[in-house]
């Protein structure tokens, strides 16, 4: 390690005065942008690998155009003729997968497989084949390319396919939207549903090879999975989920690059993998949409809510037992218990939180339970609400008296008041809490 | 052709590798899990940056071992985000692979300024130079990768003959497997295990490619050919068997007649595991090419 960058040399990456920082830092978020979009896509097709086996499947494209240019041209290790041929590989790749998953049942990820491992394979041996050829050292590393070294070519050309991939998903985003979410009825609509596929697969191949040849394998890789994949966290929605994905593919490349700038001896393709697994971790953690810690703390709630309401229905049920109508007084413990056969445990819990909602009274003795005014009044609502949505799925949806117990229980907990209202008045019913209609 | 000692034992060890990968690469492919040996492939590289960076050598049990548990570790990560995240298990894979990679590229630069470490050469063996490294078994010297890889074998099997009847049933129906009382999860982390272990081994014997090739290629092979697990497996031996050997034959064949002087065994193994692959798909009895057309014609011919 070199010690902490100066406040000068900060100054400088982040002001991205000199060139070779310039050019590297706003390849890598150019790059980002344009596979975070694209990957986007991949995910919800549920092939997000497809950026590793397209890195794969270049290798036999790379030694064949190799050989043919040297025999033919003279000058096998031009940029162009090895990028067309990783290109035409990719694509070669990307048919017979197709192919593949459209003529036997196989699924996606064996195609992807196959693609991968004999594409790979083939092009190894086709690669050691070529060595005898003249000027054929480091062939695989000239095309794995370094971050680091990259060239005013490379930023061109990765300019070009991420715009490229823009304007492809601004003019194709509901056709591509369709396509990832309901290939059949595309289809059936009568869309050409093979080459929205191919144009898709055709954009990943160009973000695949660019990158693959600018900043190496396992970045392009993570830059179609990672920024999509976080991005997923935060939204339901594709135009938001799109954005976003773009947005954390191009602060990845920028963050990463840069820090990779002012730590000298660090990788910068590692970092940015980094700096994007980074972000995946805390959209995992915290995303609005699909995170886990949000989606805990609403299981939590609603977990709260309905056992609040399955206590005050038991008590309200058992009162009801005793005199009709009922008349608020003293439950045992017991018979609560026995009601909905909860353990000790989840009773005592249950009733400590009735007793921080203002719903029972104390009462000296632990083995029975009072509820106070307001619990009384809550649980008749609650009763009354379940009842009535038994009513309503007994009359309007044909369900058996024996059955709608159950789904009442599931339901009833997000019943609005304006439903209830719709019951009430739908049921025509005067009864203050109605009967159950089943035996409890 | 030139055939020698030395050839017989790179056949006898890609046979062994390749049998000993199609075992479990047969439940891989059921499990929507193909991928995994790729992933396994790049993922073990901070295990071994740990075990180098630990032990200061490059001893291979350790290397081994570092390995191993990151190939578990890949698995248990991708289950995790999968599960409790809700996220499409290839792109799970994706980010945990090439998170664990780049880690491991850090590592290595931390590494390297003490010794070479070269990510390219701790691991990846070539079987070309296997029989040069030989063990003493009684009185037999044999190549170490051929050992290996039939040691994994022979663990696999035994592990699939044992438990064969719930491998089948967490395979094909998880849900029903885990109401009869079988721990699924238990089931899943012993076949990655065996997955690791297996692409561990392999990779430091004989190189990355036959293993990524050998897991997915000849399961997919037998399940065009049939639809029973048993004739699967079988199948799938026979046909990763089948692969080496072609392999290592057209390695020494196929480069004189398009003008070249040699090729990687490795690379032509996988390739031909491919070519058995298209030859099933065209002429496969019941889910073939041909028999699909003809079938479809018939079909046509009986309406008319």
């Amino acid at each position: 390690m070199s010690g902490l960058p100066s406040i000068h040399e900060f100054r400088e990456v982040l002001l991205l005065d000199s060139y070779n920082t310039r050019l590297v830092v706003l390849a890598t978020t150019l790059l980002g942008i344009g596979a975070g979009l694209v990957g986007a896509f991949l995910l919800l097709r549920k092939r997000s690998l497809m950026g590793d086996v397209l890195s794969h499947a270049t290798l036999p494209g790379i030694g064949i155009a190799f050989a043919l240019g040297t025999t033919m041209a003279g000058g096998g290790k031009s940029l162009g003729i090895l990028l067309t041929g990783a290109t035409i590989s990719g694509l070669a790749g990307v048919a017979v997968m197709l192919a593949i998953i459209r003529t036997t049942r196989l699924r996606d990820d064996v195609a992807m497989g196959f693609v991968l491992s004999v594409f790979f394979g083939a092009g190894t041996a086709i690669l050691r084949m070529v060595q005898s050829l003249p000027n054929a050292a480091g062939l695989e590393s000239f095309i794995y390319g370094k971050t680091a070294s990259m060239v005013a070519g490379d930023f061109t050309v990765i300019a070009v396919v991420s715009t490229l991939c823009a304007i492809a998903v601004i003019f194709l985003l509901k056709e591509l939207t369709l396509l990832c979410f309901d290939q059949a009825f595309a289809a059936s609509e009568g869309w050409p549903v093979l080459l929205l596929d191919g144009i898709l697969l055709a954009l990943v191949t160009a973000v695949t090879v660019v990158g693959l040849q600018a900043v190496g394998l396992i970045l392009v890789i993570a830059f179609l999975i990672i920024p999509a994949a976080a991005a997923r966290f935060w939204t339901e929605r594709l135009p938001v989920m799109l954005i976003l994905s773009g947005v954390i593919g191009g602060i990845s490349g920028w963050l990463g690059s840069s820090v990779s700038a002012l730590l000298a001896d660090l990788p910068a393709g590692a970092l940015i993998v980094l700096t994007a697994a980074s972000i995946f971790i805390v959209s995992m953690l915290f995303g609005t949409a699909r995170g886990v810690v949000p989606k805990f703390i609403d299981h939590r709630r609603l977990q709260r809510r309905m056992g609040r309401q399955h206590l005050l229905r038991a008590a309200y049920e058992i009162l009801e037992s005793k005199s009709r109508p009922p008349v608020n007084g003293p439950i045992l413990r017991e018979s609560l218990m026995e009601h909905r056969s909860w353990t000790p445990h989840q009773l005592s819990r249950l009733l400590a939180q009735a007793r921080g909602e203002d719903h029972l009274e104390p009462t000296p003795d632990r083995s029975i339970v009072h509820l106070s005014e307001s619990g009384f009044g809550e649980a008749a609502r609650i009763t009354r609400n379940h009842r009535l949505w038994e009513l309503y799925l007994i009359r309007h949806a044909d369900i058996a008296p024996s059955h709608v117990d159950r789904d009442a229980d599931m339901v009833e907990h997000i019943l609005g008041s304006e439903m209830v209202r719709a019951l009430e008045a739908e049921l025509a019913t005067r009864v203050q809490v109605p009967l159950s209609p089943h035996r409890i | 052709m030139n055939w020698t000692s030395i050839d017989t034992w790179i056949v006898v060890t890609g046979v062994l590798c390749a049998m000993a990968c199609a075992l479990p690469g047969c439940f891989l492919v059921l499990r929507k899990m193909s991928m995994m040996g790729d992933a396994i492939s790049h993922a073990v590289l901070p295990g071994l940056a740990i075990a180098f960076l630990v032990g200061g050598s490059r001893a291979s049990l350790p290397m081994f071992l570092g390995a191993a548990v990151t190939g578990v570790l890949t698995a248990v990560f991708t289950q995790w985000i999968g599960r409790f995240a809700n996220v499409d298990r290839g792109a799970a894979m994706g980010v945990v692979f090439t998170t664990l990679f780049a880690v491991g590229l850090v590592l290595i630069v931390q590494a390297a300024d003490h010794v070479d470490l070269d990510p390219g050469c701790v691991l990846y063996g070539a079987i070309e130079f296997t029989p040069l490294d030989t063990v003493r078994i009684g009185t037999f010297e044999i190549p170490r990768a051929a050992a290996v890889n039939g040691t994994v074998l022979l663990l696999n099997a035994g592990i699939i003959v044992l438990l064969y009847k719930e491998l089948k049933l967490s395979a094909f129906d998880p849900a029903l497997a885990e109401t009869l009382g079988f721990s699924s999860a238990f089931l899943h982390y012993l076949l990655m295990t065996m997955v690791a272990v297996t692409t561990v081994a392999a990779f430091e014997s004989v190189g990355s490619i036959i293993v990524i090739a050998m897991l997915i290629v000849p399961a997919a092979t037998a399940q065009l050919l049939t639809r029973r697990l048993l004739p699967m497996l079988l199948l799938g031996v026979l046909l990763a068997a089948t692969s080496a050997v072609l392999g290592h034959l057209s390695a020494l064949l196929l480069p004189p007649l398009v003008g070249f002087e040699s090729t990687t065994t490795s690379g032509m193994m996988a390739f031909a595991a491919g070519v058995l692959f298209i030859i099933a798909w065209i002429f496969a009895p019941r889910d073939g090419l041909l028999m699909r057309r003809f079938g479809r014609l018939q079909a046509r011919e009986l309406e008319i």
